[in-house]
């Protein structure tokens, strides 16, 4: 086994205890509810014996302990509990709604990603310059933004005042017919079937929600490539190549770039905390069928099973994504090759 | 606050920090304007229902949905409630959620992050576990589970916002003591009988106060976007009550037809709150902090 698939291991490990962590949570915010739970879900027409019967019903008779496997032992079987407004499966819900929520949050973590990453790197390469200015400019506008009202003034302006993008309601206008599912994405899938026409209305649908939170990802990350590309253009290693003779795309791109994507890497850790809490509400403006508005129309209702399975699943995939990036880290960091 | 500001470094006397706090403000002016501005938020918040020039919560059908006027500034809403009175009247409430709720986490996040770094051991293992727990969830996500759980008023909207800036300040503070905890000055206070808690609370602390203070400004926008994001999804402040958030929440079902004054004045005053702070976190910074200047 060689270091690299050690250092690999190591990390799907330290994962563990952040994983137990959000579960021990999770249970307790589910049983913090006001009052007596049980009262809570027999309703307002309930007497003394059907309370009990519900208490007994939940196992909420049984000590905190018990009550805890029980609750780790319907996790594993993958049983969030039952909408209290629908009677559904929490989980049903949430893994029909997942993938509205991840195409959105891919979009626009991609699209961040895209602008904000060659911006950091030109404003560190050209420090002081125009494009530093717009930079920074962009760094601390970023950060001020709330995300909701960004949506809503690209709402104002785009829908209403130039009419170019479409009705903020949802993923695909009501003349187009959703693809059938094969990956849950709506552009992918409509571009398997080959419907050119659904791909393009879902893109329209899908660009000023993506638009919005990418906006708001953007400052960190340029904030982030920035600082690594002037820490890396400065250091030791690049005054060695420079002296060397090489050519300045060589040390910019070949050695000064690829040591700063990794600080850039540890920040997507916050940056997906920010997102993935910004989507609920870029997915309320923009009313966006993901699990972020499924989770707000249950707090309307206070719908709290549907509410902790949402906190949950967000916090499971966020210790997941965690993971990812701890493992992208440790493959692209030139110090732990192997051979 | 400016009497514990000299740093171990720094011999000079008092005028000398003065000086260079004037000289800072003057070399940029945006920390000038900063300051400006967090002045006018604060008073605005101290005075609003005086400056207020209509009563927020009156309604008059004969003048809903009137586009800013000579009369009113900021247009009004679809009830005829005039929007400048609201958005003046809600910088109280936004501050004193936002403000309640970070001085809440940071006395709890500097006692616990202090603890950590000053005795290490158990009591640092067990406090990283509590904040690497808080910070393995979303943090946004985290605050609307703990309202759901608790009960959805403003006072848990605000046990929510300090509960997920609790990490920001427990690791400041542990970082900040535990590079102090055996500086000259804190071995001296040891020798001379100073128990541990008196070595902690009155030498180190006070030391490390300047980094926290910097984190403080940094973290209120981020509080008071945390706070208006819950109460825009329906959480914590109810109508017809006057806060950003939810006003921007109430506004938003007219943008589509074009009443955009309803959402965008008060989501503006929102954004210059945050600005406001978030440059006079880097404005102090470079006042206590020259090196991290960028």
């Amino acid at each position: 086994m060689g270091p690299r698939t050690k250092l690999v291991l190591y990390r799907t490990l330290q994962a563990l205890p952040a994983l137990v962590g959000v579960v021990i949570v999770s249970f307790i915010l589910t049983r913090m509810l006001p009052g007596d739970p049980a009262a809570y879900f027999a309703g307002p027409a309930a007497t003394e014996t059907s309370i009990a019967e519900i208490r007994a019903a939940m196992g909420l008779d049984h000590p905190l302990p018990v009550q805890f496997l029980h609750y780790v032992q319907d996790l594993v079987g993958g049983d969030l509990g039952n909408s209290l407004s629908t009677g559904q499966p929490v989980v049903e819900e949430l893994t029909r709604r997942l993938p509205a929520s991840l195409e959105l949050t891919l979009t626009a973590l991609l699209l961040s990603c895209a602008i904000a990453l060659p911006m950091g790197v030109a404003a560190a390469v050209h420090q002081g310059s125009w494009i530093d200015h717009v930079c920074r400019g962009l760094v601390t506008a970023g950060v001020s933004l709330p995300t909701f009202f960004t949506g809503i003034v690209l709402v104002y302006v785009f829908y209403y005042l130039l009419g170019w993008a479409p009705s903020p309601l949802g993923r695909l206008d009501f003349i187009y017919l959703s693809p059938p599912e094969v990956t849950g994405f709506y552009i992918i899938d409509a571009l398997l079937i080959g419907d050119v026409e659904t791909a393009m209305g879902a893109v329209r649908q899908l660009i000023l929600p993506a638009s919005t939170l990418a906006l708001f990802t953007l400052a960190p990350l340029a904030r982030m490539a920035r600082a690594a590309m002037l820490q890396a253009l400065s250091s030791d290693y690049i005054r060695t190549a420079r002296a060397a003779g090489l050519g300045e795309g060589q040390v910019v791109f070949g050695y000064a770039f690829q040591n700063a994507m990794l600080p850039v890497i540890t920040t997507l850790g916050m940056v997906f905390s920010f997102m993935l809490g910004a989507n609920v509400l870029v997915e309320k403006v923009f009313s966006w069928p993901g699990i972020g508005s499924y989770a707000v129309e249950a707090l309307v209702v206070s719908d709290y099973a549907a509410v902790q399975g949402f906190v949950l699943a967000m916090a499971i995939l966020f210790v997941l994504l965690n993971l990812v990036i701890d493992i992208l880290y440790t493959l692209v960091d030139p110090r732990t090759r192997e051979g | 606050m400016s009497a514990t500001a000299p740093d171990a470094p720094s011999a000079k006397p008092q005028r000398g920090f003065l000086d260079h706090a004037l000289y800072v403000l003057s070399e940029n002016p945006i920390t000038a304007i900063a300051f400006a501005l967090f002045a006018v938020i604060v008073l605005v918040a101290l005075l609003g229902p005086v400056l207020a020039p209509y009563d927020p919560l009156e309604s008059n059908a004969a003048r809903a949905l009137q586009p800013p006027s000579v009369d009113h500034w900021f247009g009004t809403d679809n009830l005829g409630r005039d929007v400048f009175s609201r958005v003046l009247i809600a910088t109280r409430l936004d501050l004193l959620i936002s403000v309640t709720a970070v001085a809440l986490s940071f006395m709890v996040g500097a006692t616990i992050g202090s603890a950590a770094g000053y005795w290490g051991g158990w009591i640092d293992a067990v406090t990283g576990r509590f904040v690497d727990t808080i910070m393995a969830f979303p943090l946004f996500v985290l605050a609307m589970g703990i309202v759901a759980a608790m009960g959805n008023t403003v006072e848990n909207i605000i046990y929510a916002t300090a509960i997920i800036n609790l990490p920001f300040y427990a690791r400041v503070a542990r970082a900040e003591v535990r590079i102090r905890r055996n500086a000259g000055f804190a071995q001296a206070a040891r020798l001379s009988g100073n128990t541990d808690v008196q070595v902690l609370a009155f030498h180190i602390f006070p030391n490390a106060l300047p980094p926290m203070m910097v984190q403080i400004s940094l973290n209120m926008g981020w509080a008071i976007l945390n706070a208006a994001g819950l109460s825009f999804i329906g959480l914590g402040v109810r109508p017809p009550t006057a806060e950003w958030g939810i006003m921007v929440a109430e506004g938003a079902n007219f943008v589509v037809s074009g009443e955009w004054w309803l959402a965008v004045f008060p989501g503006l005053a929102l954004m210059t709150a945050v600005f406001a702070f978030n440059l006079l976190g880097d404005g102090l910074r470079d006042i206590f902090d020259p090196r991290q200047r960028t």
